[in-house]
């Protein structure tokens, strides 16, 4: 009776750690060796005679209150409230073949290696092609070209999809390169120079090119399964904590950049050529690798922090919209605004379906509508009036600046973020008075992106001859 | 009688790493003996045992290593290192101290010879 256990106590037990377990304090090992203490003392208990359960309720009721042991394990360990981002496979998410250890080298660390192969092979490719070309003009022009098909690598090794998805892909980024290369885009017509660019059409074909291909590069990620609701919306995610990560890597690799400056200036060495001219552009390549390895290697680690910023900012950007819409009723000047007034508010509309995405990504599906929701409703509300305000002076005022290539594509952007708005509203209205389920509204989001696909295609591959390469 | 929760926490280190100085042991087996020497007087929830064998261990008094018990199941094992060793001729410099004050306050304590046992001042 002393060793061996009844399989009831095993129950009572397992039940216990379950319950155990979810306490962040407490390590796995700390409940084995409260397990160890716990059947010691049933042991000793049930030798005097108790029966198990009773032995059991007895050692459960002298361990103490949970909560303060789990206080005073937090104390000891508060390490453990903070979640670490740990680069051995135990954080692994293919856990299953983490846990035996025979996982090859090339997967450990959700792939750390991998990642920073390819984003070593954008680095080159970038550094390379400038090298070959002596072009930064070109470079500029191709970036997305150069840089993405790494990124699609990355996926197609982490997502195996189908040969026929990773083909199609392939080719989508073949044509775009053959659209940017072989286009005549005009060299010097143009008095004004964007990103070393001096024509308008180049520079609308490079955005487009960035947008179009981040999108192709989203159904690699998606292993082929693109039209799924799911899958489109985590890749929404992606970008968003992927955006959120190469920030961030941006402003410290600047500070680290800036200091190195600074050290070397201070013996007289200058290295801000090399900086400028290899650890930019190369960082910049790779860090679009090693963005998107953190968010998938930290994703069961760290809250997802773009929906925490939609949190933040859709207050304040609401605020911000109805008071320029107090402002532009006072003055009615916003018609005599600059040129430049329409891609000023085409990004607002882009950070307001930013806001309205992100906040979606992140929404249980099944809570009900609350203060935050209707919050946005009134944010959408204010950016259709903003932007109908907006649309209606330049519309009337197009015969005197004319449709030149930005003119065009901000106007068509504009509308195209508009409709969108426009139904979003709807839908929200909707979902606030419980008309409408919460699914609709997500995968209103989710269905335009083809759209933003199309649009950004179009900017390729449409524009500069429509425009005489101008 | 019941020991007041601060004496018992003071208590803790010093009467956990002289029980290790007997010999290693495990988190039961150093509460049976505690309940054994002090007759069931002091005492506290089992469970806030471990935290502080784990303070202990993260300062380098003890060291500690599983291993199974004769029943077949792991069991964390604690043993003294030598700088718990100093560690505990140091609390027992203190208690020292304190006991040998007490005694000169309580001269004729009705039962002061099994603290002054207790507290190591035979």
């Amino acid at each position: 009776m002393t060793t061996e256990q009844s399989p009831a106590l095993d129950e009572l037990i397992a039940s216990w750690r379950a319950w155990i377990e979810r306490r962040d304090a407490l390590s796995l090992c700390d409940v084995d060796e409260l397990e160890s203490h716990l059947r010691d003392r049933v042991e000793a208990l049930t030798t005097a005679g108790l029966t198990d359960d009773e032995a059991f309720l007895i050692a459960v009721k002298r361990l103490g209150s949970m909560d303060e042991l789990s206080r005073e394990y937090a104390a000891e360990h508060s390490g453990r409230l903070w979640k670490q981002l740990v680069l051995h496979d135990s954080s692994d998410i293919e856990g299953a073949d983490a846990a035996n250890g025979t996982m090859p080298f090339v997967r450990r660390a959700n792939g750390l290696v991998v990642a920073l192969l390819l984003g070593v092979g954008a680095g080159i490719a970038v550094k390379a092609t400038e090298l070959l070309t002596d072009d930064p003009e070109l470079v500029f022009r191709n970036i997305a070209v150069l840089v993405l098909p790494f990124l699609a690598a990355w996926f197609a090794w982490r997502r195996r999809p189908p040969v026929g998805t990773l083909l199609g892909v392939a080719a989508a980024f073949a044509v775009a390169a053959l659209a940017l290369n072989f286009y005549p885009f005009d060299g010097g017509s143009s008095t004004v120079t964007v990103a070393t660019q001096n024509s308008a059409t180049a520079v609308l074909a490079t955005i487009g090119s960035i947008v179009g291909l981040w999108l192709v590069t989203g159904i690699v990620d998606a292993g082929g399964v693109w039209r799924s609701d799911r899958t489109r919306m985590d890749f929404l995610r992606f970008s968003g904590e992927w955006l959120v990560y190469y920030v961030l890597i941006a402003i410290v690799g600047g500070a680290l950049s800036g200091l190195t400056i600074a050290v070397f200036a201070s013996i007289q060495v200058d290295v801000t050529p090399f900086i400028g001219e290899w650890v930019l552009p190369c960082g910049a390549a790779g860090a679009v690798l090693v963005s998107a390895w953190l968010v998938g290697a930290k994703q069961h680690v760290i809250e997802n922090i773009a929906p925490v910023l939609t949190k933040v900012f859709t207050p304040l950007f609401t605020l911000m919209m109805l008071a320029l819409i107090v402002a532009s009723v006072m003055q009615w000047n916003l018609v005599d605004g600059s040129r430049d007034l329409l891609i000023a508010f085409d990004l607002v509309l882009v950070v307001v379906v930013a806001l309205l995405v992100y906040s979606i990504s992140a929404r249980d599906p099944a809570a009900p509508p609350g203060w935050f929701d209707r919050l946005q409703v009134l944010m959408l509300a204010a950016a259709l009036v903003v932007d109908i305000i907006v649309l209606v002076a330049m519309i009337a005022r197009t015969g005197e600046f004319g449709f030149s290539a930005n003119k065009t594509a901000s106007l068509g952007l504009n509308l195209i973020l508009l409709a969108n708005l426009a139904w979003a509203t709807w839908l929200q209205i909707g979902f606030v008075r419980r008309r409408v389920p919460f699914g609709r509204v997500e995968s209103w989001q989710t269905g335009y992106l083809p759209v933003y696909l199309g649009w950004a295609a179009i900017l390729v591959f449409a524009f500069p001859p429509i425009f005489a390469f101008a | 009688m019941r020991i007041g929760k601060d004496l018992v926490a003071a208590a803790a280190t010093p009467v956990v790493l002289g029980i290790l100085a007997e010999g290693e042991s495990y988190g039961y087996a150093i509460l049976q003996r505690i309940t054994e020497l002090s007759g069931g007087e002091l005492e506290w929830s089992d469970g806030m045992l471990y935290p502080l064998l784990h303070r202990l261990e993260r300062l380098g008094h003890v060291d500690s290593e599983w291993r199974q018990s004769p029943g077949g199941r792991p069991r964390k094992h604690y043993r003294l290192s030598e700088q718990g060793a100093s560690t505990l001729a140091e609390h027992r410099r203190q208690w020292s101290t304190i006991g040998g004050v007490l005694d000169q306050i309580w001269p004729d304590a009705p039962d002061n010879r099994r603290p002054r046992l207790a507290l190591g001042l035979d």
